[in-house]
């Protein structure tokens, strides 16, 4: 560590002439991350520069020197559809759904595994939890199809409780759509989520727990006076990034659950600009549609981070 | 130390929230696999549970004996393999040079990545990025527009600059240059988070279905598994609709409807590469992942 501290006071003390030194000396690094460095501009930032796509009537294969430039004409033409506002509407109905239940349900789970004393039954029932995360959407897309489906388990179960009389489809009823995603978002997700929570339980000082027994503090004492306050940074980050990503739920589970008869609470802000943008060709229109997106989500993560960091002296960027 | 009866009721309480959660988590899985099993046409009138009621193998053979399945198995494959192998070599050679100190370009080459975290162009700027770039409807387009995530250049970063910089030093000492240091000292260090790190990338890539819709539907050479289930899985969407007596949407399709035991083949199909290699990287990545996790 050392040498290399004083090898960069040196090369401050002398720059320009020096400037050449480094680049020879360094120049299995540069080669080993200059195609990166070309790739992520490329692949990252050139989208970003695609931005001012919402800010033009875009018309592909003609270069860009002649597009027309119609400064906001785009986003008020988004504010005025209603289709936007729908697409909004789901977005953030799902994403509040997956935070009520994605965001606590992974906590709950950790404190109780924690309480699990018996190492076999909770490595097992972690290996068996964390399993439906690698499986992809399309594979639970498709579970949850057959699992709900007329004579499909779900519908067995309700009927043999009484608690239908005859089967239904589930999912083309667009009142249990946001359910319904919500539902395989956590069976999916549940145990993955949880194993952050978990890291930090375990990280959290043995000697508390043991100084909490000598005082007689019970096992819900210990969870609510040492546990919840350990773990308490990690929540809020996680609070926090869930917050800054509540428009980004993403739009596979309402693609691939989704058809017609449950559009109307199945279409997200995502699947809005595919239908328009890609599907229909209007880019101007999807990229502003995009760019709103991007834009609250960044606003969102900055309010989370402020407060938190205001309250709590926690923050995350 | 005695236990109190609430104790004993809380583990009790506890224990069966556990196994309820292992059921519901196991039972959908098993259930698609004995319905994979069962006669299709006896799978139609309902009612099985997780034991295949006519035992078959025609649904796999069926599968397995279509050349576009093989086809999109062979795509699959193929891209998870070099995806995978691009991938990792790439983020490691990243994380690599950022957890040199004394990288002059350092702090801008870190920054670079990490905004691509919290800012992303979106789907149409990059769609019309990859359409300008000719890689629509290239085997490329899987492999080099989603080749970094700078979260994970993170995690292996972290982990590296955990590492002892001394042995880089001594190795520096010997005459190595630093593409040795990264190749023969530092990686073989860095088995653990390497392995957890090719395994995410490994199931994102297997898993992936999205980028062959919107970038290879018009290629039917770059179909993948994943995307062929996705077909299968929007007709039978619609063939729901269909059964409500929606006339709009049930006269229009003609398209030829999986039975149910078929589909539920090819889903398992699908999900079985993930079953085999799980066990064996599992005791690595909650390993790797608390590493991660605590570092950043």
């Amino acid at each position: 560590m050392i040498p290399i501290k004083q090898k960069e006071i040196s090369t401050k003390e002398s720059k320009g002439k020096d400037i050449r030194k480094i680049l020879s000396q360094q120049k299995y690094l540069i080669a080993m991350s200059l195609p990166f460095v070309i790739w992520v501009i490329i692949f990252a930032y050139v989208p970003l520069w695609g931005w001012t796509m919402a800010f033009q009537d875009y018309k592909p294969g003609i270069p860009f020197s002649e597009q027309e430039w119609v400064g906001f004409k785009h986003f008020l033409k988004l504010f005025n559809d209603p289709m936007f506002f729908l697409a909004l509407r789901n977005t953030l109905a799902m994403s509040l759904l997956g935070l009520v239940f994605g965001f606590t349900l992974p906590i709950i789970l950790a404190l109780l595994l924690n309480e699990i004393k018996n190492l076999t039954f909770k490595k097992t029932v972690q290996t068996i939890s964390y399993l439906p995360h690698f499986v992809s959407w399309v594979v639970v897309a498709s579970i949850v199809t057959q699992m709900l489906s007329i004579n499909g388990p779900v519908n067995n179960i309700l009927m043999s409780l009484n608690l239908i009389d005859k089967p239904k489809q589930f999912l083309i009823q667009p009142n249990l759509f946001w359910w319904i995603v919500t539902a395989a978002d956590v069976w999916k997700e549940l145990g993955w989520n949880s194993i952050i929570f978990l890291a930090a339980i375990s990280s959290i000082n043995p000697e508390l727990y043991e100084a909490a027994t000598v005082d007689g503090a019970g096992r819900f004492a210990k969870m609510r006076y040492i546990t919840l306050p350990g773990i308490m940074p990690t929540v809020i980050v996680i609070l926090i990034m869930n917050i800054g990503n509540l428009i980004n739920i993403g739009f596979e589970k309402q693609l691939l659950l989704g058809n017609p008869l449950v559009k109307e609470y199945a279409d997200v802000l995502d699947i809005y600009i595919l239908n328009y943008g890609i599907g229909s060709g209007r880019y101007s229109l999807g990229t502003a549609a995009g760019m709103f997106k991007s834009l609250v989500s960044l606003i969102l993560l900055t309010i989370a981070n402020t407060i938190s960091k205001k309250t709590t002296d926690i923050k995350v960027i | 130390m005695k236990r109190s009866f609430g104790d004993i009721a809380f583990d009790v309480v506890n224990y069966t929230i556990m196994i309820v959660i292992a059921i519901v988590t196991l039972y959908p899985f098993l259930h698609v696999l004995a319905i994979s099993f069962n006669d299709s046409i006896d799978t139609i009138r309902g009612g099985i549970t997780i034991i295949p009621r006519t035992f078959t193998l025609e649904n796999y053979k069926k599968i397995l004996s279509d050349p576009i399945i093989g086809w999109a198995t062979f795509v699959s494959a193929m891209r998870t393999l070099i995806g995978t192998a691009a991938g990792i070599l790439s983020t490691a050679m990243v994380a690599y040079v950022l957890s040199r100190e004394d990288f002059f370009a350092r702090r801008f080459v870190s920054g670079l990545f990490v905004v691509t975290m919290y800012v992303s162009g979106g789907m149409i700027p990059s769609y019309m990025l990859i359409r300008n770039l000719n890689l629509l409807n290239t085997f490329w387009v899987y492999i080099i527009p989603g080749l970094i995530s700078a979260f994970n250049v993170i995690i292996l970063r972290s982990y590296i600059e955990g590492l002892p910089y001394e042995l880089q030093e001594s190795a520096k000492i010997d005459g190595a240059n630093d593409f040795i240091i990264f190749a023969r000292i530092v990686m073989p260090l860095c088995i653990p988070v390497i392995a957890t790190l090719s395994l995410f990338i490994a199931v994102g890539h297997w898993n992936s279905w999205f980028d062959t819709y919107l970038y290879c539907s018009y290629n039917k050479k770059l179909t993948t598994l994943q995307y062929e289930l996705q077909k299968i899985l929007v007709n039978a969407q619609l063939q729901l609709t269909s059964t409500q007596d929606i006339h709009s949407y049930g006269k229009g399709m003609k398209k030829t409807i999986s039975p149910e035991s078929i589909r539920m083949a090819m889903t398992v199909v699908a999900t079985v590469p993930i079953l085999l290699v799980y066990p064996f990287v599992q005791k690595y990545f909650v390993q790797g992942l608390v590493i991660g996790a605590v570092k950043s």
